[in-house]
């Protein structure tokens, strides 16, 4: 049985059939004229091989490319509509059915920074007496250690479905060479949930596939259980293929390993700003992507994988506390299900750098509206501040509980007959007494999940004390343990795999 | 075989089934027997009321008050414990009173009046039945008249007042005034309680204590009563 996550009873839609149609039209005329500008040679001959029109520059610096709307309904109809995502304990897999509102929760970001949080005691300047215990921030570089910590914590957390490291490693032994092997492998190591991540090398894409082969027990258990996905951003807005990203989704896709082929348009600078240019431009720029993956391998297992942000006013960065984020990101979930496809969507992020009352609002309006339009896969979802640039692990704990509410907020009312019938008994047995109260009906509710707990960061309601006791259940969680891969096969990944950091060995001597 | 039974009885209380019908925590609970049953079975074999009393409900009841002091239980599971240990009395009061065993108090809950809000005063209700004492309810909308001729029929130890209202708590001062009035005032001890009523407001309409929640007001009476 894969994970639960959440299916969606009702999904909220903005747009209608007719609205959703005339963005299809718009994005199928932009990928035709003015089309997309291809970084990428050998992406530029797979179109051209395909019969797509593609024009070199002078300078063979880059090739101008017209898509044609029968090569993107051609390839929507071999990519698949369900991607099952596999986990080292398999009943955390994850199933991503493009025609089921079944929401999971994920991490996400490579963030540079890692946001400690410390509890302080204050002392009142007018009354010495008086003191105060507060959170105080503290940001620094992230490192494997943190990449441990977060997996770990990760791991214990009961509503993030699947796993994407949301920090970056920057120890010194860690170099372009042997980043992808080693944040890989610290992932797999520390939870048993769905690990996706990005590719810094593609040469090292061999090595870890090979790697996730070895923990999954060979090459055809790893079709089977994909416990590693990959995403690669092929799109630099507005609709110019990079050549790196470009190469690592061939490259995958030839694999036939599960891939998100993202776009992150900024509405207002890298995308018009207004609602149905952003929208009709992603899509394109994610179809656009979908084809060529479908003609190199038909039926690779690709997720449409939409981030679109609007433009801040201020600095002109990317702005995820804004409504009309939700605006795009619902509208992408609903191309997404136009297609049939299962969409990796972005909800969870604020703005601001530190947790508070701007980051719990700016973070829950968009968990409740995107994980409402049905995304399948909503990453993004934990720990992250100031526009993706930071993770707090407090934070990530606060986004968990809340996600939790969330998830309760959207399950599907229960009324049937056996249903009214239980509750027309207790009815008539409450009226019965002489105090008529249903306290007692609710026990089993709460036992069961039906009714949700009380909010797990309350202090005395006196005072708000959420950062200090989220901070405690950050300390206990990451001490918790987690089930490390085996010895047997931790010591075959160390022998066979190269550039893996001895440090890393958690059963070595000493 | 009688420390079985006792040990069924307390497990029973943690797990607030009353009857056989019952759920618990466990699987498979409905239809084994519960604290109604227990009770009856452990008099039917000759085991003595009061260690029913200390080693079963009141051990019980002890582990319940840990549990929810480190959140692992709620009110609804406090109360359904408390209201296991209320009819555990009702069945043992006859059998307890041959000892000269009596309950630790008397009390009258009454919710005053022009005010029908009884949900607090209930919850109180109930568990200060489960805490062991004697607790006659005089409903909601109880006007300061009927109260003094209750406290006069049934001379309790304590009378407890609930009001939600600002409106409505101007009664509880009434209801102490027509207690002194009568000449009863001396022979009751008088605990408030309610949303908008505060410590402050106990010691300015002359009442004896404050309960700012029911468990809160359990520990009150306890120190009511001790001081008595």
């Amino acid at each position: 049985m894969p994970r639960e996550g959440v299916l969606v009873h009702r999904i909220y839609e903005r747009l209608n059939q007719d609205q959703m149609e005339r963005i299809h039209g718009a994005s199928m005329q932009i990928l035709r004229h003015p089309g997309i500008i291809c970084y990428n040679r050998e992406a530029a001959d797979i179109f051209s091989s395909y019969g797509a029109k593609v024009t070199a520059d002078t300078a063979a610096r880059f090739w101008q490319v017209s898509i044609p709307e029968a090569m993107v309904l051609s390839a929507l109809k071999t990519t698949p509509k369900v991607v099952r995502l596999g986990a080292r304990r398999e009943e955390n897999s994850l199933i991503l059915d493009g025609s089921e509102p079944r929401v999971y929760f994920s991490s996400g970001s490579e963030t540079n920074v890692w946001l400690d949080m410390r509890v302080e005691t204050f002392v009142s300047k007018a009354d010495h007496s008086v003191e105060v215990e507060l959170a105080t921030f503290h940001p620094r570089r992230g490192m494997l250690a943190d990449l441990c910590a977060a997996a770990r914590l990760g791991e214990h957390l009961d509503n993030l479905d699947g796993f994407i490291r949301p920090v970056n490693i920057q120890d010194e032994d860690i170099t372009e060479e042997n980043k992808d092997v080693n944040k890989f492998f610290t992932c797999l190591n520390n939870m048993t949930k769905h690990v996706m991540a990005g590719l810094t090398s593609l040469d090292k894409l061999d090595d870890v596939i090979r790697m996730a082969e070895i923990i999954a027990g060979g090459e055809e258990e790893l079709r089977r259980n994909p416990i590693i996905s990959f995403i690669t951003c092929v799109f630099k807005s507005p609709l110019q293929m990079v050549d790196d990203t470009t190469q690592i989704c061939i490259e995958v896709v030839r694999r036939g390993m599960p891939l998100v082929i993202s776009a992150s348009p900024q509405g207002g600078s890298t995308a018009p700003i207004k609602e149905d240019g952003t929208v009709a431009q992603i899509n394109a720029e994610i179809l656009g992507g979908i084809a060529m993956s479908q003609l190199i391998n038909p039926g690779a297992p690709v997720i449409y994988g939409s981030v679109p942000t609007r433009a801040g006013l201020d600095d002109l960065a990317d702005s995820y506390g804004v409504p009309e984020f939700n605006h795009y990101n619902v509208d992408c979930v609903q191309m997404a299900r136009f297609y049939g496809l299962p969409c990796y969507s972005t909800a969870g992020v604020a703005d601001v750098k530190v947790p508070g009352i701007q980051a719990t609002v700016e973070k829950l309006f968009s968990h409740i509206v995107i994980a409402l339009s049905g995304a399948q896969y909503i990453h993004y979802a934990f720990g992250l501040l100031d526009k993706t640039a930071t993770f707090c692990p407090v934070q990530a704990v606060l986004d968990d509980a809340h996600i939790g509410m969330v998830k309760s907020l959207l399950r599907a009312p229960k009324v049937d007959e056996a249903e009214v019938t239980t509750s027309l008994e207790q009815i008539r047995q409450v009226m019965a007494t002489s105090q008529k109260l249903f306290v007692r009906y609710i026990r089993p509710k709460m036992r069961s999940g039906e009714v949700t707990l009380p909010y797990p960061f309350e202090g005395d309601k006196a005072k708000d004390e959420v950062l200090l006791r989220a901070h405690e259940r950050m300390q206990e969680l990451i001490q918790r343990p987690v089930e490390h891969i085996p010895p047997e096969i931790s010591e075959r990944i160390f022998r066979e795999i190269p550039g893996i950091l001895p440090r890393l060995n958690i059963y070595r001597e000493g | 075989m009688t420390d079985d039974i006792i040990e069924r009885i307390k497990q029973n209380v943690i797990q607030g089934r009353m009857h056989k019908e019952d759920e618990g925590f466990d699987d498979g609970m409905v239809g084994q027997p519960a604290v109604k049953e227990l009770v009856q079975q452990a008099l039917d074999e000759g085991i003595d009321s009061r260690r029913i009393v200390i080693e079963g409900l009141t051990e019980a009841m002890k582990i319940v008050g840990e549990k929810f002091e480190a959140k692992k239980y709620f009110i609804p599971d406090m109360l359904a414990s408390a209201e296991t240990v209320g009819a555990a009395m009702d069945i043992l009061a006859p059998h307890l009173a041959k000892f000269g065993v009596a309950s630790k108090g008397k009390v009258l809950m009454a919710t005053v009046k022009g005010d029908l809000h009884d949900i607090g005063k209930n919850i109180v209700t109930i568990i200060l039945k489960g805490a062991g004492y004697e607790v006659k309810d005089l409903g909601s909308d109880v006007s300061p008249e009927q109260i003094v001729a209750s406290v006069r029929e049934e001379n309790p130890d304590l009378l407890g007042l609930s009001a939600l209202l600002t409106t409505t708590m101007v009664a509880m001062k009434e209801t102490i005034d027509s207690l002194s009035q009568a000449g009863l005032r001396d022979k009751v001890k008088v605990i408030i309680g309610g949303a908008p009523t505060s410590p402050e407001f106990a010691a300015e309409i002359g009442a004896d204590g404050y309960g700012a929640d029911a468990f809160h007001a359990q520990r009150i009476v306890e120190e009511l009563q001790q001081a008595s």
